[in-house]
């Protein structure tokens, strides 16, 4: 058993780093994130591990460096919140474009604008539709406690190395500021240059030999049909994301009537919320998505089937609603679909969410479950 | 078992690290705990608070509508809270400051004038100690060893010679800790 602590999310992603061999960290402080790089100066991993950490002029500037250290195979990372993630959204379209591995972290703040230093999950759209220009996807993955807030990191590390693609954690401000128990992972080496060439192939920038031809990095492509090309391949590695890597966990959802479907803290939240529902009587589940792209599309096909509505529950207007809307119209099935949220920074009560469902699914309440088929 | 609590007063009164020191202090008995403080505006001088869960199972929401317990260090904090104590659970407060005492009469109040205490002790800072003190002699949920494992933890090395007066204020509000209404 690893090392167990009490720690914020912001800090402990921070230790997950430097445990995980990450070798260089480029940020620009933002709150509610700034204590991943107030922890990374004071324990100084430079002296330890040989990490680098950088405080950048700007969002700006810690995207490119990453992409710099990211195009020579380094383990690099940054972090922010989402007015920080918005001026780095064209660098992340060119990691991506380049194929890059690396790893984003967005804790969330409410919007539009400078916003609300109060958490949000209303950058679902930005995280998993794109956010930069161009046909691109992020790996997304969606922490709802601290301990996955360090388990994220590596496994962020490993997804982003194995798809030579950019890697997100999308967590939110409640998730960064709080604190839980966490289990530590054990320290890993950074890889050395035989290392890195040896587990993910001779494609980055790490000093040619005349033994083999240069290795070039870009995301320009002059000629359209190669450009195609790309872009088709691309495509396929989006579409082998959704085949090997959809991850999340489905609570109570075998015999439930209504599901709830949420991420991060909202999960949090909806979790209590079934518990709620549940000694009132109503059979109600949770789906919690775990990576965002790829979306657990697969799963709640199979639970459109056999449920009568879904109510996906956001600290938004409503944005993942619509990816779940479009796996129940796939899957053929008349389950309702509906969204509850708060915005501007405030967190859903678990009452209030069971108050939406009952006032949602009124009509199949009252006249008993309508099967979809 | 599971305690579901605010802790809320002003900033500076030491609300967030007693919540620290509880946290701490229940994984030492290998509790799953879940610590989320008001951050931002509310912080800069103003009122803070932090929520604090001790359980034996995973703990789901991080965010709560009422509390089993409340401890509330000032009068805005006694307005917003005294309300979202759930029947029969405990409200123990610091009357200094508090012009409108609590008036549930469905709920078990508490009172501890650790402010008092605090300044007869020659150490204002150890306020948050009294109170606590006081919390554990009214919901003994954690033992004493456990909850003084939690403090060294939480302390950083170098205050780790405060170790005793700590303990000390946590005896005195014990010792001076009234009750006000039993249900």
């Amino acid at each position: 058993m690893g090392e167990i602590k009490l720690m914020k999310g912001n800090e402990v992603l921070a230790e997950a780093a430097i445990r995980c061999g990450c070798d260089g960290y480029f940020g620009y402080p933002i709150t509610p994130q700034s204590e991943v790089m107030e922890t990374l100066m004071v324990r100084e991993p430079w002296k330890e591990t040989g990490m680098v950490v950088l405080q950048a002029e700007s969002e700006v500037a810690s995207i490119n460096m990453v992409y710099g250290a990211a195009a020579t195979g380094k383990k690099v990372m940054t972090s922010s919140s989402s007015p920080g993630i918005s001026l780095m959204a064209e660098g992340i379209s060119y990691l991506a474009g380049a194929e890059l591995p690396c790893l984003l972290v967005n804790v969330q703040r409410g919007g539009p604008g400078l916003g609300t230093i109060q958490p949000s999950q209303a950058d679902y759209f930005q995280a998993v539709k794109g956010g930069g220009h161009g046909d691109y996807k992020l790996i997304v993955l969606a922490p709802s406690s601290v301990q996955e807030m360090n388990d994220f990191v590596d496994l962020g590390f490993e997804l982003a190395f194995k798809y030579r693609n950019p890697a997100m954690i999308l967590a939110d401000g409640a998730i960064g500021q709080m604190m839980e128990k966490v289990e530590l992972a054990d320290y890993k080496p950074r890889w050395t240059k035989e290392e890195l060439v040896e587990k993910n192939g001779d494609w980055a920038t790490t000093g040619k030999p005349a033994s083999r031809k240069k290795n070039v990095i870009t995301s320009l492509e002059m000629a359209s049909n190669d450009m195609e090309v790309r872009n088709i391949n691309l495509q396929a590695k989006y579409r082998k994301m959704e085949e090997e890597d959809v991850r999340y966990e489905a609570i109570q959802c075998d015999d439930a009537e209504f599901i709830l479907v949420a991420f991060g803290t909202a999960a949090r939240v909806c979790q209590k919320a079934v518990e709620v529902a549940r000694e009132k009587g109503l059979k109600v589940g949770l789906l919690r998505p775990i990576t965002l792209f790829p979306f657990p599309k697969k799963v709640i096909k199979e639970l459109a089937r056999k449920t009568a509505g879904f109510l996906s529950v956001e600290m938004s207007a409503g944005q993942m609603v619509e990816d779940i809307k479009l796996a129940v119209y796939d899957a053929g099935s008349n389950a309702r679909v509906d969204h509850f949220g708060r915005m501007g920074g405030i967190i859903p009560t678990p009452t209030e969410v069971v108050e939406a469902l009952e006032d949602k699914f009124s009509w199949e309440l009252s006249y008993g479950v309508k099967r979809s088929y | 078992m599971t305690e579901e609590m605010i802790i809320a007063g002003f900033g500076g009164q030491g609300v967030l690290s007693m919540g620290k020191i509880l946290a701490y202090s229940g994984i030492m008995e290998d509790k799953e705990v879940t610590w989320f403080p008001s951050y931002g505006p509310e912080m800069r001088g103003g009122t803070a608070n932090v929520t604090v869960i001790v359980s034996d199972t995973r703990i789901s929401s991080p965010v709560l509508q009422e509390y089993d317990t409340a401890i509330i260090l000032n009068q805005q904090s006694m307005d917003k809270f005294e309300k979202a104590v759930k029947p029969g659970g405990v409200l123990l407060y610091d009357p200094n400051g508090i012009v409108h005492p609590p008036t549930r009469t469905d709920i078990n109040v508490f009172k501890v004038e650790a402010t008092k205490a605090s300044v007869e002790m020659g150490n204002p800072k150890v306020f948050n100690m009294i109170v606590f003190g006081s919390y554990l002699k009214v919901r003994p949920i954690l033992s004493p060893d456990n909850v003084e494992k939690g403090l060294a933890k939480s302390l950083p090395e170098r205050y780790h010679k405060l170790i005793p007066l700590n303990l000390e204020a946590m005896q005195k509000g014990r010792e001076i800790v009234e009750e006000v209404h039993v249900v």
